[in-house]
């Protein structure tokens, strides 16, 4: 029973209704919205995980039967074994790469971030300009760096590297990270580093033995979110990796789904796995990410 | 202690915007990087202005923002005030909604491109099994319909966002403030209007502005679901700066288009910034 729902119910009963009715037909109302909620979020991706595990004739069989005769598993068996020039190879080698380009990132973009974020908590206004402006740039359009950037990494010889990807994804992770990491410190007393600059610790030695280990949790929101992000990326992957050597998983996915007469079954299927390791993630880390979702905007 | 941030944003944003600004005054060829382009001062802004193509994916830019934007928050504030009021089960509600935020963009993308499939999609399965739809219907192929097709499936995966931040902001707002509301005669209509959405706003300005600012710079979704079409229907301003540059190899022309969407995008980080720095004085 919601309390919106007995306010309500009792400004209907002011007005001669029941408040025992008026209240069930709200709280009906309540579950009713909630079931098309959950429908709503449920339905797409549950179709998603059907179509990956359906055959192609149970997918283009018209009228659509919705359920398949029997369940087909032959695409994750494809999409997992990396033999030459099939989707397996393409898939694999998007993986690793995937995984290379968003954990380098991170933790490089981590590396600077963090002495940078503590820096502009500790040392306020004389750094404030220089916060915002680095904030700025981790939401300029990526059309204003991507065409000479596509220069540079051609002359350096690092197009369709897992390098390219590394380097352009700096430009993202770091100005992002240095502004989480910036309001997790902020929540770290300063009262403890104080007595700990007392005992004769430096300022690196307060930030590696004392405030990073006591924002632990939201050091590793950070590195998360940036792995997510990164994970994500598909402007830069797109027009800087050509090839298995470098293409990342949106890439691939997305070269799946470019041909006309593209396996939807199997298009799912990788969605899915693409799709899984930020899902469990989330699920796993709920609250967390959820306070340093809604940290940037909600302030205490 | 900032030295290494400050050295990696020199090195990948600051000189880079430089260079594309250096660009935009040149006829530069994607490809020739070895060859010093040909400086053409400011006429490949003063063709920007008259080109109607680009006029044309800036407008569809701000229709595609204007309305993913509205939509998520409508759909964010609404579905915070639900998981606000009591029921069973509403730990799972809540968790469920991470779930369109935490699938990634492309696969979001194949998803419901598949389920909008002219031949076999899900969508037209639906409607016309339920006698809604007579016949299948070509979801992204008609020029009037494509856009608003991928603004669905863009909102689905956004409004969480929106909603998450919003329900955030309902939980902080102390139940005194209703009771003395209702003592004093407010019917719930207005409360809302005086407690909930004063008291939620800040929060969800800022949130409104960092969807304007992705929105804008859209091209993922658009990329797989329509790859701009049909017939340029869905041409956003990053699909026409990638073709300009990465299609016709054109990146003086196509670094101009690209300044004038840095500086539109500067008024909404602006207005983030604005935003964010107010919340950090009080």
């Amino acid at each position: 029973m919601s309390s919106a729902a007995t306010r309500i119910a009792n400004q209907g009963a002011t007005r001669g209704l029941s408040p025992k009715a008026v209240r069930r037909v709200l709280n009906a109302l309540v579950y009713l919205a909630v079931g098309v909620l959950v429908l709503s979020i449920l339905l797409p991706v549950t179709w998603l995980v059907i179509s990956s595990v359906s055959s192609l004739n149970d997918l283009t069989n018209l009228p659509l039967r919705w359920l398949p005769q029997k369940l087909d598993f032959s695409r994750f068996a494809t999409l997992l074994t990396a033999a030459e020039n099939t989707p397996g190879e393409t898939f694999l080698f998007a993986l690793r790469n995937s995984l290379l380009v968003a954990g380098t990132a991170t933790v490089v973009s981590l590396l600077a971030a963090i002495p940078a974020a503590y820096s502009f908590s500790r040392l306020p206004g004389s750094h404030h300009p220089l916060l915002w402006v680095a904030l700025s740039t981790y939401m300029v359009p990526p059309v204003a760096i991507v065409l000479p950037m596509y220069g540079i990494l051609a002359s350096l010889s690092l197009l369709n590297t897992p390098w390219a990807l590394i380097i352009v994804y700096c430009s993202v992770l770091t100005p992002f990270s240095t502004w989480l990491l910036k309001t997790n410190f902020d929540n770290v007393p300063l009262e403890v580093e104080e007595s700990a600059l007392i005992d004769g610790l430096n300022r690196w030695g307060v930030l590696m033995r004392i405030t990073v280990p006591l924002a632990l949790p939201g050091v590793t929101t950070t590195a998360i979110f940036a792995i997510l992000l990164a994970w994500d990326e598909f402007f830069y992957a797109l027009l800087f990796t050509g090839t298995i050597a470098a293409k990342t998983l949106p890439v691939a996915i997305a070269d799946f789904a470019a041909g006309r007469a593209a396996d939807y079954g199997l298009i799912c299927a990788g969605g899915l796995l693409a799709a899984l390791p930020p899902v469990i993630i989330a699920f796993l880390l709920q609250r967390g990410l959820m306070s340093g979702l809604t940290g940037g905007s909600v302030k205490g | 202690m900032l030295a290494p941030v400050l050295v990696i944003l020199a090195l990948v944003v600051a000189y880079p915007m430089l260079r594309t600004l250096y660009l935009s005054f040149t006829s530069a060829r994607l490809t020739a990087f070895h060859v010093t382009p040909k400086w053409v001062g400011l006429s490949n802004y003063a063709n920007a202005v008259g080109n109607t193509d680009l006029q044309a994916a800036l407008a569809r830019t701000a229709y595609f923002t204007v309305v993913s934007v509205a939509v998520e928050v409508v759909l964010g504030v609404l579905v915070a005030l639900l998981l606000n009021q009591k029921f069973r089960g509403r730990a799972f509600a809540r968790a469920l909604l991470i779930l369109p935020w935490a699938l990634p963009t492309i696969v979001n993308a194949i998803m419901w491109r598949w389920i909008y499939s002219p031949e076999f999609g899900s969508l037209n399965a639906l409607l016309t099994q339920l006698h809604l739809l007579p016949a299948y219907r070509s979801w992204l192929g008609e020029p009037g319909v494509a856009m608003n097709m991928v603004i669905i499936a863009d909102v689905w995966k956004n409004y969480p966002l929106v909603a998450m931040i919003a329900l955030a902001a309902l939980q902080s707002i102390p139940g005194e403030l209703f009771e003395a509301a209702a003592i004093d005669g407010a019917n719930s209509w207005v409360r809302f209007w005086r407690i909930t959405l004063p008291s939620i706003f800040a929060p969800l300005m800022v949130a409104v502005v960092l969807r304007c600012i992705e929105a804008f710079k859209v091209f993922d979704i658009i990329y797989v679901m329509t790859r701009g079409g049909p017939v340029d229907s869905t041409k956003t301003a990053t699909f026409y700066v990638y073709q300009e540059a990465f299609t016709y190899l054109r990146s003086g022309s196509g670094a101009s288009y690209a300044y004038l969407m840095v500086l539109i995008s500067l008024v909404f980080i602006g207005a983030y910034i604005t935003l964010l720095r107010r919340q950090e004085r009080r």
